[in-house]
């Protein structure tokens, strides 16, 4: 489905912050992606559908490589790929079915977009999806005006109203108090589930990715450390993935 | 004792600061002496400007018809300048905003900006008027190019200003440019930019009445021969006119700055008090 072989990013030449990832994302299931801060998590998830660009390496989606896509089908790749960041990265000013439709954008030409002439279909599913996140009736409401995690709520909508083939999920629950935390984190899971699309999710939350997620990832220094089912995640595995073993108990 | 000396003058004396106090001083008593500003010459001037204010009423209205033309056509060069400067400050503005587009492009275009706003408008409106002649072309095409330089700057500032977070979402569900530029950018600016370009619109009305003088159309040019003829009653008409012309202005703008950016409807406008309780305009105070 999604496979990763040897990418490097390095945004300061000489100093990597990837080194040599190799990751193979089945069709199914929820990977969830742990390691320190400042270890590469963010990075690798972006150089996934390249808002940032990988230095080397190969990403192979849908049987492209998306890392020697032009700019046109790199477009075209994005449609199936979905991306539900850590601060919503909602446009605040526009209203929640705006923000939901601006997931269809990539099939919509811009002339249309601007006069907001969106396919019916399209605008059905909103509503659809709205119902599903636990936001309905909120359609015309502008999106500054919402709480965080009916923000990120509407991050998630977004993301699946591109009826993706994949999702990524950047800290999704980082900005968000613990109990919204879990709420966010079982519509995101139920909804991939349910629609069969594999999930990449970075965390820092242990725990919450212990009990989401089908297979953990730890990474360190750029690198891949522990790849296993949640079960076998040892804390002497999460003392490599983090170091020092004061905060484990 | 000893530490209180070794501990750094919190109020030191700074030579160079006053220094600059002094030479200053110096260089505006020494400019009043060059230009002949002198106790005697304010004296024989407030003369000479009690006696100009004498003629100046009565206004004389006599001569209306003339004065609605002029109105009239300050009136479309500040409209048709406006719509055709603040279409074009669309385009430059976000090209030369350097968060969205390369270098290769911003460049140009805030040089382009930079020419723009480097003549004061009655200087452009002179050389057009040299240009393509007498007449409402020349200061329509005179405040254009001045409304360019002001609000194309403006609206580039304000796209460097928005969230990339936002941009970048949009960006990632495949979006082509246009459609970035249109959902992801335009709504973060678009208060911003209803703003500028009421204040262009107001500042055009002002300059409208103002490139006249020069040939370029409009009241200016009726105004500057009511100069010449010493007709200061037809003068006074004229300037109480122009005052009317601007407070009108003023208030279209602010009725359109609160539709467009408040939210609010046409008959909130008539309507004393705060507008739409509970409605946008209150948000818009927590995120502005």
């Amino acid at each position: 489905m999604l496979s990763i072989k040897r990418l490097s990013k390095a945004y300061v030449a000489g100093k990597p912050v990837l080194i040599d990832i190799d990751l193979e994302i089945a069709s199914r299931g929820i990977t969830a992606i742990i390691g320190a801060s400042g270890t590469g998590k963010s990075t690798l998830i972006r150089c996934i559908n390249r808002l940032v660009e990988p230095t080397s390496g190969a990403i192979e989606f849908e049987g492209r490589d998306l890392v020697k896509l032009s700019r046109a089908s790199l477009r075209q790749a994005r449609r199936h790929i979905g991306m539900v960041f850590q601060e919503y990265n909602l446009v605040e000013r526009l209203t929640v079915m705006e923000n939901l439709l601006s997931g269809r954008l990539g099939y919509v030409s811009a002339w249309r977009a601007w006069r907001r002439k969106f396919p019916p279909a399209d605008i059905a599913r909103a509503f659809e999806l709205l119902d599903v996140v636990g936001l309905a009736g909120f359609a015309n409401q502008r999106a500054d005006s919402l709480s965080g995690g009916q923000r990120q709520r509407v991050g998630i909508a977004r993301a699946v109203m591109q009826q993706p083939s994949l999702l990524l999920a950047d800290e999704p629950t980082s900005s968000l108090d613990p109990k919204t935390s879990v709420e966010v984190m079982q519509l995101l899971t139920d909804i991939a589930r349910e629609r069969g699309i594999p999930v990449v999710i970075n965390m820092h939350d242990v725990e919450l990715a212990k009990r989401f997620s089908d297979r953990i990832v730890g990474m360190a220094g750029g690198k891949v450390v522990f790849d296993g089912p949640p079960g076998e995640l040892t804390d002497s595995m999460l003392k490599s993935i983090y170091g020092g073993e004061d905060w484990l108990h | 004792m000893n530490t209180a000396a070794a501990r750094p003058d919190p109020f030191p004396v700074d030579g160079w600061k006053r220094a600059g106090w002094l030479l200053l001083a110096v260089y505006v008593v020494y400019a009043a002496a060059q230009m002949d500003v002198s106790w005697d010459r304010v004296v024989s001037g407030l003369h000479n400007a009690r006696h100009f204010f004498e003629r100046l009423f009565p206004p004389n209205f006599s001569r209306w018809d003339l004065l609605v033309k002029g109105l009239g056509e300050s009136l479309q060069i500040a409209v048709l300048a406006s719509a055709l400067g603040i279409a074009l400050s669309l385009p430059i503005g976000l090209a030369a905003s350097r968060n969205l587009v390369p270098a290769w492009m911003s460049w140009p275009a805030r040089l382009l900006i930079v020419a723009a706003r480097s003549f004061h408008p009655v200087i452009v409106a002179i050389l057009f008027v040299k240009a393509v002649g007498f007449g409402a072309l020349a200061g329509i095409l005179a405040l254009a190019l001045a409304s360019i330089g002001f609000t194309a700057k403006l609206f580039a500032e304000a796209i460097e200003e928005i969230s990339l977070k936002q941009v970048e979402a949009v960006r990632a569900t495949g979006a082509p440019f246009g459609s970035v530029i249109g959902i992801g950018v335009l709504p973060q600016v678009f208060a911003r930019f209803i703003g500028f370009a009421t204040y262009q619109l107001d500042s055009n009305l002002r300059n409208s009445t103002m490139v006249g003088i020069v040939g370029a159309g409009g009241i200016g040019g009726t105004l500057f021969a009511a100069f010449q003829r010493f007709d200061y009653d037809f003068v006074c008409a004229i300037l109480i006119s122009i005052i009317a012309l601007i407070m009108l202005g003023e208030l279209l703008a602010t009725g359109v700055r609160a539709i467009f950016i408040d939210g609010a409807s046409i008959g909130d406008l008539f309507r004393r008090g705060p507008r739409a309780p509970g409605g946008r305009h209150e948000r818009l105070l927590e995120d502005d």
